[in-house]
C-alpha cells in the first residue's frame, strides 16, 4: 500500500511578493516584480532588468540569528530559509532551537549554485594570499547543500536532508523526490522546494548567451513576455518556493490544513539526442515526460483543468505549447487553461519550479487561474495551436480540480508534477 | 593597556559567538571559550580574525591552536603587541 501525499504548508519568496498573502494578492492582480537594476547596467549587461525579492534587514532577523547573519552573503540561502521556515510554520509546526529531533521529517531543497557572492568574496581573499582570513562561513554558504543544511538545523529534521540540482527543473524535481519518499513510506513529512541567488554573478552567463531580453531596459514590467509575439528572451529572477509534503495519514492525524494532493508525476531526460542539446529540449522526451506523469497520476489527459507551463519568453514557447498539445491530445478550445508565472516574476532559474508550484497549488486551494501579463499579442504559432481564451489575461475564478506544473532545464532534463484539489 | 581593558575588549569580541549568557556575564581570565561560553568550535577561527582586526596583529597557526580561553588570548595578544 503506497501512501497518499498531500500539501500542508506553503512558503514563498518571490520578486512580486514575499509571504503567501502578498504573493497570492500579487499573482491575482497580475502584479509584476521586475525592476531596473543599475548594477547590471554599470556592469555592461545587455539585460538590465530582473526580479529580486525585497527583504528588509529586520525581516532577516526574524528568520536567522545575528550569529548566522555574521559574514552572511548568500541571497539564495536567505530566500530558501524564509520560504522553508514559513512553509513549516504554515503547516502548523513550531520552530525552536531545542525542538525534538524528528526522524520522520526531512527535506529536499534544491539550488543551482549556492552563495555565488560569498564565493566571489572568498576568491578575492584567496587570490590575495589571505586564505587564513576567510573565516568559518565560506563552506556552509557555498556548498551546494548549504540551503538544506541550514533548514535541517533550523527545523531539527532527522530524515533525509539533501539538495538536488537540475538547472531550471530543480524545484519541480524536488517536489517529486520528496513525494516519492513519503509515498514509499520512508518519511512522513518532507519540506521540498528550491532557491536561487540573485544578481550579476548568477545571471551573467545567461546574459552572455544572449538569452535574456535587452529590449525592455526602459520598461521592466513589460519585459517578461511568455507566449507573446514580441517575446525577446527571458528576464532573470530569484527567490524561493517551499511546500510541506505529508502523508495523508499524518496530515489527518494532525488535523492539518490540506492545500491539495500530489497525485504523481514524472522526471526524464532527452539525453541531448534527436533535437535535444545542452540548452534545447528533445521534444519527444518532453511529451513523454508529460504523458508518463499523467499515467503515474492515474488520471486522463482530459481531466486536466489548468497548466502552469515552463514558458520562459524565449523562442521555445511555441515548441512547448506544441508539445503540450501533442502529449495531451488536446488543442484549440479543448486545451486546458495555461499560464506562466514568469510573466510577473521572470525566470527564477533553480527557484522557478518551486515558486511556480506554490502559485499552482494556491490556484487549486483558492479556485482561480492567475493571469498572464504582457501577452496581449499572443504569438501566432501559439494561437494556431490553442484557443486564445485559454491564455487567461485577467484573473479568472473558476472550478479547478487538476493542475499540472512542468519545468524543463539545461541538460535536456524535464519534470512534470500533477496536483489535485483536496476536499 | 591594563588587563581589565584587555578583558573588556575580548568580551566585546566574543559576544556574537557565545551561547551561554550566564558564563558570558561573569567572564573572567579563567573563562574557557568552548567549555564555558559554549562557542561553536567552527567559530573559534572567526573570534581569532576579529582579535586580529581589533589589535591589528596576525596570529599564526601555533598560537591559534592555544587560543581557547580568555587567559590564553590575553597572553598571545600581549606578546604580539609587545613585539610590535
Amino acid at each position: 500500500m503506497k501512501n497518499r501525499v498531500v500539501i500542508t504548508g506553503l512558503g514563498v519568496v518571490a520578486p512580486n511578493g514575499v509571504g503567501l498573502d502578498a504573493f497570492s494578492k500579487a499573482i491575482k492582480n497580475g502584479h509584476s516584480g521586475i525592476t531596473h537594476h543599475q548594477q547590471l547596467a554599470d556592469l555592461n549587461f545587455s539585460c538590465c532588468i530582473g526580479g529580486i525579492p525585497h527583504i528588509s534587514e529586520d525581516k532577516k532577523l526574524e528568520y536567522l540569528t545575528p550569529l548566522q547573519l555574521r559574514g552572511f552573503n548568500s541571497s539564495g540561502i536567505l530566500y530558501g530559509c524564509i520560504a522553508g521556515i514559513d512553509a513549516w510554520k504554515d503547516a502548523g509546526f513550531s520552530i525552536t532551537s531545542d525542538s525534538k529531533l524528528d526522524f520522520d521529517s526531512g527535506t529536499v531543497f534544491g539550488t543551482g549554485t549556492s552563495g555565488v557572492e560569498k564565493f566571489r568574496e572568498a576568491i578575492y581573499k584567496l587570490d590575495d594570499g589571505d586564505v587564513k582570513r576567510l573565516g568559518s562561513t565560506v563552506v556552509v554558504q557555498t556548498m551546494a547543500s548549504g540551503i538544506s543544511a541550514f533548514l535541517g538545523g533550523i527545523l531539527g529534521l532527522g530524515n533525509q536532508v539533501t539538495t538536488n540540482s537540475s538547472a531550471c527543473t530543480t524545484g519541480t524535481e524536488a517536489i517529486l523526490m520528496g513525494y516519492q519518499r513519503i509515498k514509499n513510506g520512508q518519511a512522513k513529512r518532507m519540506l521540498v522546494g528550491s532557491c536561487s541567488d540573485d544578481g550579476p554573478y548568477i545571471w551573467g552567463g545567461f546574459d552572455a548567451m544572449r538569452v535574456m531580453t535587452y529590449k525592455h531596459n526602459e520598461s521592466p514590467e513589460q519585459g517578461s513576455r511568455p507566449m507573446s509575439a514580441s517575446a525577446s528572451g527571458f528576464v532573470p529572477g530569484a527567490g524561493a518556493g517551499a511546500l510541506v509534503l505529508e502523508s495523508l495519514e499524518s496530515a489527518l492525524e494532525r488535523q492539518a490544513t490540506i492545500y491539495a494532493e500530489v497525485l504523481g508525476g514524472h522526471m526524464n531526460s532527452g539525453g541531448q539526442r534527436e533535437g535535444g542539446t545542452m540548452t534545447a529540449p528533445n521534444a519527444e522526451a518532453v511529451q513523454r515526460c508529460i504523458t508518463d506523469a499523467i499515467a503515474n497520476a492515474q488520471i486522463s489527459a482530459a481531466a486536466i483543468d489548468t497548466i502552469n507551463g515552463h514558458l520562459t519568453a524565449t523562442s521555445k514557447d511555441s515548441l512547448e505549447i506544441e508539445n503540450w498539445t501533442k502529449a495531451l491530445q488536446r488543442k484549440g478550445d479543448d486545451f486546458p487553461y495555461i499560464n506562466s508565472l514568469k510573466s510577473m516574476v521572470g525566470h527564477c532559474l533553480a527557484a522557478a519550479g518551486s515558486i511556480e508550484a506554490v502559485a499552482t497549488v494556491l490556484q487549486l486551494k483558492e479556485q482561480f487561474v492567475f493571469p498572464n501579463i504582457n501577452c496581449e499579442d499572443v504569438h501566432p504559432e501559439i494561437s494556431a495551436l490553442i484557443s486564445e481564451e485559454k491564455i487567461i489575461k485577467t484573473a479568472l475564478e473558476t472550478e479547478l480540480n487538476i493542475a499540472v506544473k512542468a519545468s524543463f532545464g539545461f541538460g535536456d532534463v524535464n519534470a512534470c508534477v500533477i496536483f489535485k484539489s483536496y476536499n | 593597556m591594563t588587563n581589565d581593558e584587555l578583558i573588556a575588549k575580548l568580551k566585546t569580541i566574543v559576544q556574537p559567538y557565545i551561547q551561554d549568557e550566564a558564563a558570558f556575564e561573569t567572564l573572567s581570565e579563567d573563562t574557557d571559550f568552548i567549555n564555558d561560553l559554549k562557542i561553536n568550535s567552527a567559530n573559534l577561527v572567526d573570534v581569532i580574525l576579529d582579535v586580529e582586526d581589533e589589535f591589528d596583529i596576525r596570529i599564526e597557526n601555533e598560537d591559534m591552536e592555544k587560543m581557547t580561553s580568555v587567559k590564553a588570548a590575553m597572553a598571545i595578544v600581549t606578546e604580539k603587541l609587545a613585539a610590535q
